[in-house]
């Protein structure tokens, strides 16, 4: 601050954050040139060819549209799921004191913390056990459950910054809890459940263990383990077209990231803040 | 009134989906967990399981393997998350404070954006960043310092792989922390002679205390089971060299079907993680509960 402002340490200052976004910078650069030159390598040597076959080619519903398609319905269903019994869970809560939810509380923040990765053997064994794996619901609600803890937690703040007088008048009229939930407290946190939902429907999209252990049947699988598929199968031939997928698949999240922080602000990025 | 009905009826019904869904697919693996740990269940999908006993850890034990992968976690959580993240997260936060919008602007927006990419696209651009002919060698072949990153220095090229993807978490966490320290200290110190270090020592990261910690034991839980970055970048190898638990626990698990052995070393990472867990849950109590 007060430092900076001298010549020699100012301009210190702006080589390191120079040197800083170039180097943050160049891991991306061969995603960006090998996707739209044809016949890329593993090289992001600029040939000035410019062409968009490479995205041509992988635009089939073989390649992109199914996974894609499945993608959409695993973090999709997931996190409505998710959004739905978190925002249940969140309001008792939210509302009174108790020593159960005390506990359920602390035991939510803890479960945030636990290793998702190691608990996949046991998921594995459990899940061929009843013959749950390959089964696109049962892992939509595995991944609902994994994400619950923090999506609770999240929830239950958001709605604690609702006055709790605006119920208080909804029940002297006569409304259950239900009633006042969905007509007095979900209107007002829109804003919440719009950073729920989307947090989780991004962690799932990028999520590529869980299904990569769950499910076996490429028809089934979403984009994140397909594409992997698609680089360790063709990735000795078709740099390109692994850019070009890699590039249509993580657009979505960088669209939907930047949407919700121009509309929230800061509060997205703590939000996402809090846990990656 | 109805208010004193509702809120019973509300205690009790609102947390039974919720409750459901932890207990059959997050509780329950658990619980398996801790029992088949102690059996030989294996994927080749034999009906007969047979009770161990502590079989897998004495195995555990005496497996070089496992203590290798054990230390190669810890190098790859210190390296990337403790040194590598925290302290470039925080170095980047300090520096971005007083700057103009444009300059924190394209630093924050790359730091970011590498922080959005999927974890598969991350471990593809690493690969190919660091691979024989990949961008770095073009650039530091005019040195003749190129070589293959990926076979030479595994360890290192999934580390740097890590804190790219990583450090915008810290950094989002210091900005909020050094946001909330006044200015007024800081000038106050400036007047009294400290130099810049000494502000920064004596002054801005006594206040930032409790995010650091709060910080450490975040990235520390999220650096612990990484999987698909690693997996994408080296597959573990070469050999073991880059085989941290997550990985070798995935190979004997389902490549060469040790799902009972496998279980023991999820159970042992599951240990370590809730311990972290703990900490923090302790270090939140103070704050929100």
């Amino acid at each position: 601050m007060t430092g900076a402002r001298r010549g020699p340490l100012r301009l210190a200052v702006h080589a390191v954050l120079a040197l800083v976004a170039v180097s943050f910078f160049l891991p991306f650069l061969w995603l960006v040139v090998a996707s739209i030159q044809p016949g890329a390598a593993l090289s992001a040597d600029i040939t000035w060819e410019f062409s968009l076959k490479n995205f041509a080619d992988v635009l089939t519903p073989e390649t992109i549209f199914r996974p894609v398609l499945n993608s959409l319905i695993i973090s999709g269903g997931t996190a409505l799921i998710t959004v739905l019994a978190a925002v249940l869970a969140a309001y008792p809560l939210s509302r009174y004191r108790s020593r159960f939810g005390r506990i359920f509380l602390y035991g939510i923040l803890f479960s945030t913390g636990l290793p998702i990765t190691a608990v996949m053997v046991p998921v594995y064994t459990m899940y061929s056990q009843f013959e749950l794996t390959d089964s696109v619901p049962a892992l939509i609600l595995f991944m609902a459950a994994s994400s619950l803890p923090f999506a609770i937690w999240m929830m239950k703040n958001f709605m604690d910054s609702v006055p709790v007088e605006l119920e208080e008048a909804a029940w002297t009229d006569g409304a259950g809890w239900l009633q006042s939930l969905r007509r007095i407290i979900l209107p007002l946190m829109v804003p919440g459940l719009t950073v729920v939902f989307v947090f989780t429907f991004v962690t799932q999209w990028g999520n590529f263990f869980v299904p990569f252990i769950l499910l076996q049947s490429p028809d089934s699988q979403p984009a994140a383990v397909t594409i992997y598929t698609f680089f360790s199968t063709y990735g000795q031939v078709a740099y390109g077209q692994l850019a070009a997928f890699a590039i249509l698949y993580t657009l979505p999240v960088v669209l939907l990231y930047t949407a919700m922080s121009r509309v929230f602000g800061g509060a997205f990025s703590l939000t996402g803040a809090v846990k990656g | 009134m109805t208010s004193a009905t509702a809120p019973r009826a509300a205690r009790i019904g609102a947390f039974v989906p919720a409750l459901a869904l932890l207990a059959v697919f997050f509780a329950g693996p658990l619980i398996w967990a801790a029992y088949s740990a102690f059996t030989d269940v294996a994927l080749t999908g034999s009906a007969e399981v047979n009770f161990i006993g502590v079989d897998n850890f004495t195995t555990m034990w005496h497996d070089a393997q496992f203590w290798n992968s054990l230390w190669l976690t810890l190098v790859f959580v210190v390296g990337s998350a403790v040194i590598g993240q925290n302290t470039l997260g925080l170095l980047i936060a300090l520096l971005l404070r007083g700057r103009n919008a444009g300059t924190r602007g394209v630093v924050s927006g790359l730091v970011i954006a590498a922080w959005t990419v999927p974890e598969v696209v991350a471990g593809f651009c690493w690969y190919s960043y660091l691979h024989r002919d990949g961008t770095l060698n073009g650039i530091l072949g005019w040195a003749g310092l190129d070589q293959n990153w990926l076979y030479t220095t595994p360890m290192l090229a999934v580390i740097l792989a890590n804190v790219w993807r990583g450090t915008a978490f810290s950094m989002l966490v210091y900005q909020a922390a050094l946001n909330d320290v006044p200015p007024e200290l800081h000038e106050a110190a400036a007047v009294d002679g400290a130099s810049a270090w000494q502000r920064l020592r004596s002054v801005t990261l006594p206040l930032i205390r409790r995010s650091i910690v709060s910080n450490l034991m975040l990235i520390t839980l999220q650096t612990l089971a990484a999987f698909g970055l690693i997996y994408v970048m080296t597959k573990g190898g070469p050999g073991t060299k880059s085989s941290t638990t997550p990985i070798y626990m995935y190979q004997e698990s389902f490549q060469f079907y040790k799902l009972g052995y496998g279980t023991a070393m999820a159970l042992v990472l599951l240990v370590i993680g809730a311990i972290f867990s703990l900490i923090y849950v302790r270090l939140i109590k103070v704050d929100n509960l």
